[in-house]
């Protein structure tokens, strides 16, 4: 009865995702017993893997270092993941794209269904996950001996790194090498910014389509430096091609819950509210005093955004 | 070459939904249905391609109650040449549906199969990648761009990911499957005589028993609740206000 985790990384650095999701295996650990595994897979990743040894509360850290888990392509980590899976009760990944896109195979490939972007463990076999763009919260439960799931980060509080003294888990290799002749890596176009990642920000500042083009998007700039803020859309800005896809917020983009969201020039489609509407704190700037954003803004101010920015960006 | 597209009949995405009082589910009576959005764009996508030379069939298919053939209809109407229905009044899991798409992929042998990334009722996100492992075939979620170059044997996929850090392009063999996200394409309306003709196109239902599969789930739904609601809060008159009240009153700044 353990539980191994997926950690997610990117360029040889382990992402923050991972520490929510291990927290919730820890919650799993309370009820179950038995230890809580890391999975390491992709090319070069001895310094993630040591990173992920200094998870608290992680037993062993087991790694598949190989060309073939480069880039983490679905196929041979769905085969690696369903490999390991039998030394273990439940198999963890953060609802990331990565863990979207391989968790669901592994579940398929052992016979068992898949428990979706949980956001509280109730025990062993049941947890909470909402349905519907978040308007509906399901409690559902599992009668598979093997449970596969994906962690809502914004559920879960990290658990804290132990640190270079605090000790680390033992790191094991596996050997397991998947074969995979269906797909290949061609490229990849990451952004590129300074600013926080939108998952981990304390502060995100979003804009939507009011905002009008993606030049626009610099007014956002110099607010989002002075807050360490990192910066959203709503999809109609990024349909419009006003920013990259990777900024959406919402149901089926990311998922935030910063200790403060400013939306600028968003309606507040339902859509747009599942990916932010957990924030601690809410500001809306709109110029429609009846926008549906503002029945959820703890702070609302009615203007045109072309006005507020500068304004606002001059007195903080 | 032949392609399968998988449509689900679900809320339609501007209704807001409710609780039942009694908690076991979310309350569908009376409420307006639709073709899953991004299945919208899955059928947009195979007509696409279909129109560009690329496929010579659009095979639509859906799992679900008698009703979900309206959305078989809409997939008609759109496009595709004949549609797949497998009834059933049960609820379907991903993994279920899964398992009966790779029935139906079995039995058509399509080049692609391309299905919506994501179901907007249960937000699962699953199917398609379960689809993708059950008929050991690769996968392209999440899709933002499809290019196939050659068909039969030597046939390939390039497929563009909306990944979380940005875009990741893949190449997949063929047959494979895709799913579908958000900047793919922008899905036509079907028009009144397509409307017509889709009415005349054929459409074959099958149960899950003719394709052998239980549609009985591991996961039992136990209770559905409300969120806790979000209080609206209050206008500020100005940005000094809103600076202040963040300051002093919400302690954020
Ligand atoms: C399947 C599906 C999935 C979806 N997923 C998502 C998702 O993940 N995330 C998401 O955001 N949406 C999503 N949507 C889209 C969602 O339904 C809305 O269409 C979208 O959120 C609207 O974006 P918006 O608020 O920027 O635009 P609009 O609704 O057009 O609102 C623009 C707002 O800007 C205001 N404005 C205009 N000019 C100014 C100005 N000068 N100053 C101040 N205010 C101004 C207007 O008053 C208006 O309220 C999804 C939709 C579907 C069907
Ligand atoms: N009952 C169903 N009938 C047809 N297609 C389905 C069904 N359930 C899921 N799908 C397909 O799988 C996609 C993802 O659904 P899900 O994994 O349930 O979120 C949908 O967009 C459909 O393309």
């Amino acid at each position: 009865m353990s539980v191994l985790v997926l950690a997610e990384h990117h360029d040889g650095i382990l992402v923050g995702a991972t520490a929510h999701v291990v927290a919730a295996a820890q919650q799993l650990k309370a009820s179950i017993g038995g230890d809580v595994d890391i999975l390491v897979a992709g090319e070069n990743v001895g310094a993630v893997a040591e990173a992920a040894a200094r998870l608290d509360g992680v037993a062993k850290v087991r790694v598949a270092d190989h060309a073939v888990y480069a880039h983490q392509l679905a196929e041979p980590m769905g085969a690696l993941l369903a490999e390991l899976a039998g030394d273990y009760s439940h198999v963890l990944a953060a609802a990331s794209t990565t863990g979207k896109n391989v968790l669901p195979r592994v579940a398929a490939l052992k016979d068992v269904s898949q428990i979706s972007e949980i956001v509280e463990v109730v025990d062993g076999d049941t947890f909470k996950r909402p349905i519907y763009a978040g308007n509906a919260i399901a409690t559902v439960q599992s009668a598979d001996s093997l449970k596969v799931i994906t962690v809502r980060s914004t559920g879960f509080d990290a658990c804290p790194d132990r640190g270079s003294e605090g000790g680390s888990a033992a790191i094991e290799a596996v050997d397991f090498v998947a074969d995979n002749a269906q797909s290949t890596f061609v490229k990849q176009a990451l952004a590129e910014s300074d600013r926080p990642e939108l998952a981990a920000a304390k502060v995100v500042i979003s804009g939507g389509r009011g905002m009008g083009s993606g030049e626009n998007f610099k007014l956002l700039d110099g607010i989002a430096d002075k807050l360490g803020a990192a910066i959203g859309a709503s999809r109609a800005a990024v349909d419009a091609g006003s920013v990259p896809n990777d900024m959406q917020v919402g149901q089926t983009g990311k998922i935030v819950a910063p200790e403060l969201y400013i939306a600028v020039g968003i309606s507040g489609a339902i859509q747009h509210l599942a990916g932010m509407k957990d924030s601690k704190v809410i500001v809306a700037i709109n110029k429609d005093e009846e926008a549906p954003i503002f029945q959820v803004a703890d702070y609302g101010l009615v203007g045109d955004l072309f006005e507020i920015l500068p304004e606002l960006e001059s007195k903080l | 070459m032949k392609i399968l597209v998988a449509v689900k009949r679900v809320i339609d995405y501007n209704v807001k939904i409710r609780v039942k009082a009694d908690h076991s589910d979310v309350d569908l009576t009376n409420v307006k249905m639709a073709m899953n959005p991004f299945c919208e764009i899955a059928v947009e996508e195979a007509v696409r391609l279909k129109e560009r030379g690329v496929a010579t069939e659009v095979v639509a298919v859906t799992i679900g109650p008698k009703a979900a053939q309206e959305q078989l209809r809409t997939a008609l109407a759109l496009g595709a040449d004949r549609a797949v229905h497998v009834e059933t009044e049960e609820r379907v899991e991903s993994l279920a549906a899964a398992k009966l798409l790779a029935k139906v992929v079995e039995e058509e042998q399509p080049q692609l199969v391309i299905l919506g990334k994501q179901a907007i009722d249960t937000d699962n996100n699953q199917t398609g990648q379960m689809l993708a492992a059950l008929a050991g075939l690769p996968q392209g979620t999440f899709a933002s761009e499809v290019v196939v170059s050659g068909d039969g044997g030597d046939g390939k996929l390039q497929v563009t990911r909306e990944i979380d850090g940005g875009l990741q392009t893949v190449e997949l063999t063929l047959p494979a499957i895709v799913t579908t996200d958000l900047r793919l394409n922008e899905p036509r309306y079907a028009k009144l005589p397509d409307i017509m003709k889709a009415k005349k196109k054929p459409l074959d239902v099958k149960s899950p028993a003719d394709l052998g599969v239980e549609v009985a789930s591991s996961l039992t739904l136990l209770k559905v609740e409300s969120p806790a609601e979000r209080k609206g809060g209050i206008k500020v008159g100005s940005v000094d206000e809103l600076v202040d009240k963040l300051k002093n009153e919400a302690k954020v700044l």
